[in-house]
């Protein structure tokens, strides 16, 4: 769990230039992160390279904070 | 019409990053070219290019932290990148970078390219031929169109004023100064920047120039000797990237905020070959109505020039023809006017090369030093009676300069750029 914690917190700053500090598991990308509508779709993508994992366009949409994202990959991965 | 000068200038440039390190390189002789870095060249006819000097962006050197944010350059190809840093030293240059909500509106960019993102292109196709369509970047397209150095830099600034960038091929930088300043002549704006940016030193884009023969193959093992423009060993153009961009202005609004004014866009003028894809038609004649209309619109003769930056790509077929048109264009006054082509020394920047060359012309006016044409030892058959400055700068006084720029698919355009003299 806090490995993929770490590594999905790692791949949030890397790809939306945002401090670490930020990235806390309540953040939502788009309102807090700064990440617009291509952001995000450039994240999930990223997480399926890392984590090895196919994600749904419809699963893609409701994954709007850091906790969605790390919930999503625990339970699939 | 109203009047249109020139306030700011900003350039990536083979020799360096910035117009006066750039200049400075330029006028003492340096060349730009070696072997090619950027992707393994090794089995290509042509393996040598003009490439951006990389670094800390000290020494000339061009960092791309300094002009955009890492996570931002990876959404853009190497020419968006190119054309940003060229906008905003351009819009720093001439004190642009925040006029105000009133001023943005009437505030407009013109910054094309001839090719646009190619490298993104091909790595794309690759990526979706291997792993499939779920791989694309959503940053792809917008990270490869070519209007998107304009849409970048007006969002960057918050310009609102028209955004627009032509893509003619090797005459894009010199289109977009020429529309950009009618724009401004035609009261459609106040302040335009405009120029061309390219990055295609890539495998499709060296390989699609190479199957065309139109670049350089005797000179891999010198890469400085190879861009020798009118001289009897030239063989081919070598392939450069960077930018240009020039801050445009209406006369009285440059001079209402006292801003620095450099020269007068006078002169513009375009034309068509009507003849082949890439090859300029024998007769010279596109180039020679384009450089007429260009004088016509700058109410000057011929004669009342004293540089022109030639297209001059260092191909056997062009330089001839063009020298032709030059020399009819001139007539009698052929022996006063001074005629370089700086690509010997930078290469052929394709879509940036018309607006970084009418930044040389716009140099040379301000510093009265013409830069030479590197490599020209023994002048090519048909290439006599102009002075071409061989390898050396010249001094000169410089009140009225001309340059070209032709492209594939026989579009030519001509600039002339005027001292301004405070009339």
């Amino acid at each position: 769990m806090s490995d993929i914690a770490d590594k999905v917190k790692k791949i949030v700053v890397e790809h939306l230039g945002v401090d670490e500090d930020k990235v806390t598991e309540n953040a939502s990308f788009i309102d807090d992160l700064g990440a617009d509508s291509l952001d995000t779709v450039e994240l999930v993508m990223a997480f399926e390279e890392e984590f090895g994992i196919e994600i749904p366009d419809d699963a893609a949409e409701k994954i709007q904070t850091v906790k969605d994202a790390i919930d999503f990959i625990s339970a699939n991965s | 019409m109203r009047r249109v000068v020139v306030t700011g200038l900003g350039m990536v440039s083979p020799l360096a990053n910035g117009v006066n390190d750039t200049w400075s390189r330029l006028i003492e002789g340096q060349s730009g070219a070696g072997q090619i870095t950027l992707f393994d060249a090794s089995e290509y006819p042509c393996k040598i290019a003009c490439e951006v000097p990389l670094g800390d962006g000290s020494n000339g050197s061009f960092n791309p932290d300094d002009w955009m944010a890492p996570k931002d350059q990876r959404r853009v190809d190497n020419f968006i990148l190119f054309g940003m840093a060229a906008g905003i030293q351009a819009a720093r240059d001439a004190g642009w970078e925040d006029p105000g909500e009133e001023e943005c509106l009437r505030t407009g960019v013109m910054i094309g390219a001839g090719i646009g993102g190619l490298k993104w292109i091909a790595d794309s196709a690759v990526l979706l031929h291997e792993r499939g369509h779920r791989r694309i970047s959503p940053h792809f397209i917008a990270g490869s169109i070519i209007n998107l150095v304009s849409g970048n830099v007006s969002i960057k600034y918050g310009y609102k004023g028209p955004n627009h960038a032509p893509v003619t091929a090797c005459s894009t930088g010199a289109h977009a100064i020429g529309d950009a300043a009618r724009l401004i002549a035609l009261d459609d704006a106040d302040v335009m920047l405009a120029g061309g940016a390219e990055a295609s030193i890539c495998g499709i884009g060296m390989a699609g120039f190479s199957q065309a023969k139109a670049l350089s193959t005797r000179y891999n093992d010198t890469p400085e000797a190879a861009s020798r423009p009118w001289d009897k060993g030239h063989d081919g153009f070598v392939m450069g990237e960077g930018a240009g961009v020039v801050v445009l202005e209406e006369l009285e609004h440059a001079k209402k905020r006292g801003a620095k004014i450099y020269a007068e866009v006078t002169g513009y003028g375009m034309s068509g070959d009507g003849y082949h894809v890439t090859a300029p038609a024998p007769d010279g004649n596109g180039g020679f109505r384009s450089m007429q209309a260009a004088l016509k619109r700058a109410g000057i003769d011929a004669s009342d020039l004293d540089y022109i930056n030639a297209h001059g790509t260092s191909t056997p077929v062009g330089d001839p023809i063009e020298f032709g048109a030059v020399k009819r264009l001139l007539g009698s006054a052929a022996d006063k006017v001074a005629m370089s082509s700086t690509k010997s020394s930078i290469g052929h920047l394709l879509g940036a090369a018309g607006a970084v060359e009418a930044i040389f012309c716009i140099k040379s006016i301000e510093t009265g030093v013409i830069p030479p044409t590197l490599n020209l030892h023994e002048r090519a058959e048909g290439c006599e009676g102009i002075d071409l400055v061989p390898l050396v700068a010249q001094e000169r006084k410089v009140q009225a300069a001309l340059s070209n720029s032709f492209g594939f698919g026989g579009t030519n355009a001509s600039l002339v750029v005027r001292e301004y003299n405070g009339d």
